[in-house]
């Protein structure tokens, strides 16, 4: 590259000399930065990063190899979903929360729902298929999700065909959700007062076959990278935080779980009858990057079996409260392009009864009040502890929703996890953070 | 008329000697099917309701309330404080406990939660604000989860500041997982947190005017063309609320 091109790449600012760097060009920066009287650069990685997990922005003041320190910037994917949920139904809400963390939506729509059925005072009208289905449904998000988890760590740390073994068996999860809810994501599929429909025809036996499928993939994980001791080389001792750091700085999930404290809501606070789950938590007690990896290849494995005892729950029943005034009046059906109104329903209230016509008309436009009041509710995410916030004027829609998402909360210990190390653990331990901007910014 | 009821109708008018309890009345409701701007045909559109917030529990509490309560006030009292003053009140609603706690003790009371053993509400799951314009002095409300591992126990604090003079005791020196959240909610509702260590902006840019989840704030949007047809942005189409 020629002098000239090197100089279009650098210019003089107020705070010093700013070089934009794409990748491969460090050497010209070593280089110019050699001529400079101390080693002190300040490099800011992102938003536009691949191994950032989205549009993260890390700002790392780094002397030489050594990471001094790490700050986050955030909020370039703020969406508005809090606000905007405000000018909607609540039965709309599901529908936003599901797009916030991309990866859990059925945790997002679940923790929604459950602090509005707490508002209206409906938590124990809930049919029990509909519960277990939430259960079901959530757990194998939990899997998907630590699917992702290990599949872009492993990417960042140049393992692909960890990345492509993850992505893989994601797949798997991803077709059982477009049977049973007629979308990869953005579901919308969980509703306060139950589902928006019941499980299709097949669904059972093809989440059993699905089931076997996993678990007999799951050594593949061990083999490659648990017992690999280059990944265990990149991973152990990195992103180092003790139990009182957690605590002090919120982290939930399996960062917490790392430091041996088996702390998980659906065992001390449980909620869509997990209490009636047989399932460990699991802990590490390294406080590192490599104790979280650990605790999420186990957590698939509990969630395996969590997801056939759901099968064998499951009995015939309802899969909405019994409650005409709050549960959506329309039939869903899943067609060749995703879930809608099924045809024999809008039949039936076009053709013979004004008075349903008459009823789905006022709950689709104008929706159910919710009676004055706030709650929250919490869920064990895939990342920690997910909490919504909701508060109620008594009208038809949410008066403000809060999400604490635990993405959000736990990337806060980037700093505390990342300086003093290596530029290079900086990727490890955000990977071990498993943050989405889409649940941080919302 | 009998002796008696002539002597009770003699006594000169006391005041009450219960505490007199504050009604939280955050808005009206007018009409009866929440449709605005449009011509309410259905003869009821001279209703005024009050909103009116859960207001102040009677003990007992139930379940392990009645234990953090007494735990907290005594407590308090062991600090020197007067628990009246501390706590404006406390509300059971929907199995969950929230005290109304005075802005300026939020740091004493939320560090009595973390340290006292009985207490030991170690996590705190951040603070989301709430605006209600028309509960007049005490518009934005702040509000806390605090989460006990230890005893398995959830409370909710309550804190409240008027918008003339939005100021709230930042509880970081305490929770510092709070950082963030405040920096959140100093974002969207303009509540300053006093003593945090860097409250900015987190999720607007840095030059924003104004605090978006406010309710004097508009949600913005334009018209969408749908199928030949205009919709109106969200906050402008005919709604029931």
């Amino acid at each position: 590259m020629s002098s000239t091109q090197y100089e279009a790449g650098s210019r003089e600012t107020t705070e010093g000399r700013v070089f934009t760097v794409t990748g491969g060009d460090w050497g010209e920066v070593a280089e110019a930065v050699a001529g400079a009287d101390d080693e002190r650069i300040i490099v800011n990685m992102g938003p536009q990063h691949p191994s950032t997990h989205g549009v993260l922005r890390l700002i790392l003041e780094i002397d030489g190899e050594t990471v001094t320190e790490a700050r986050c910037g955030i909020g370039y994917l703020h969406t508005g979903i809090e606000k905007n949920m405000e000018f909607r139904n609540w039965v709309q809400g599901t529908t936003f929360v599901t797009r916030m963390d991309y990866l859990t939506p059925l945790f997002n729509e679940t923790a929604y729902c459950l602090a509005v059925e707490k508002l209206l005072g409906i938590t124990a009208d809930i049919p029990e298929r509909a519960s277990v289905i939430r259960v079901l449904m959530m757990e194998l998000n939990r899997i998907s999700s630590h699917l992702v988890a290990l599949a872009t760590g492993g990417m960042e740390i140049g393992s692909t065909t960890l990345m492509i073994y993850g992505l893989r068996d994601r797949e798997v999860i991803l077709d059982i959700f477009e049977l049973v809810t007629g979308l990869r994501m953005n579901h919308a599929y969980i509703r306060p007062g139950g589902l928006a429909q019941d499980l299709p025809p097949g669904a059972v036996d093809k989440i059993r076959e699905s089931v076997r499928l996993l678990r007999s993939r799951a050594h593949e994980y061990d083999k490659l990278a648990a017992d690999n001791p280059v990944f265990k080389a990149r991973l152990v001792d990195v992103g180092f935080l003790d139990l009182p750091g957690c605590l002090a700085l919120g982290a939930t999930g399996p960062i917490l779980r790392s430091t041996g404290l088996p702390h998980d809501l659906r065992k001390t606070d449980p909620y869509c009858g997990y209490e009636n789950y047989e399932f460990d938590v699991a802990t590490a007690d390294s406080c590192d990057s490599y104790g979280r990896f650990v605790i999420r290849l186990e957590e698939m494995k509990q969630s395996l079996r969590i997801v056939e005892q759901c099968l064998d729950r499951l009995k015939p029943g309802p899969v909405m409260v019994g409650d005409k005034k709050i549960a959506w009046p329309a039939q869903l059906a899943v067609g060749p392009d995703g879930m809608g109104n099924s045809l024999d329903h809008i039949r039936k209230i076009m053709g013979t009864s004004m008075e349903a016509l008459i009823h789905h008309f006022k709950l689709v436009t104008e929706g159910f009040k919710v009676p004055v009041g706030q709650a929250y509710a919490a869920v064990e995410s895939a990342k920690g502890e997910l909490g919504v916030h909701v508060v109620s004027d008594g009208g038809t829609r949410p008066y403000r929703v809060h999400f604490r998402d635990p993405s959000f909360t736990n990337l806060q210990t980037v700093a505390a996890m990342c300086e003093g190390g290596q530029v290079a653990d900086v990727i490890v331990a955000v990977a071990g953070i498993d943050p989405v901007m889409g649940g941080v910014d919302r | 008329m009998s002796e008696q009821d002539k002597a009770e109708n003699e006594k000169p008018e006391v005041p009450a000697t219960r505490r007199e309890i504050p009604v939280e009345v955050v808005g009206t409701r007018r009409g009866m099917f929440g449709a605005q701007g449009t011509g309410d045909t259905s003869g009821f559109g001279g209703l005024n309701a009050p909103i009116v917030l859960p207001g102040p529990s009677e003990r007992p509490y139930g379940g392990y309330f009645d234990e953090v309560a007494d735990e907290f006030e005594g407590a308090l009292e062991e600090q020197g404080l007067d628990v009246d003053d501390v706590i404006e009140k406390t509300v059971v609603d929907r199995g969950e406990l929230t005290f109304h706690v005075a802005r300026e003790h939020l740091l004493k009371a939320v560090r009595i939660l973390r340290d006292d053993p009985a207490l030991r509400f170690e996590l705190c799951l951040g603070v989301s604000g709430v605006h209600y314009p028309s509960e007049a002095g005490r518009e934005l409300h702040a509000v806390y989860h605090l989460r006990s591992i230890t005893h398995g126990r959830l409370i909710r604090i309550e804190v409240t500041a008027p918008d003339a003079d939005p100021r709230i005791p930042s509880v970081v020196d305490v929770y510092p997982t709070n950082d963030w959240h405040e920096r959140e909610t100093y974002d969207f509702f303009g509540l300053v947190f006093e003593g945090h260590p860097a409250l900015t902006r987190i999720m607007m840019p840095d030059d924003w005017l104004g605090h978006p989840q406010r309710k004097d704030y508009p949600l913005g949007g334009i018209p969408v063309e749908y199928k030949g047809a205009q919709i109106p942005a969200p906050d402008q189409r005919r709604s029931y609320t």
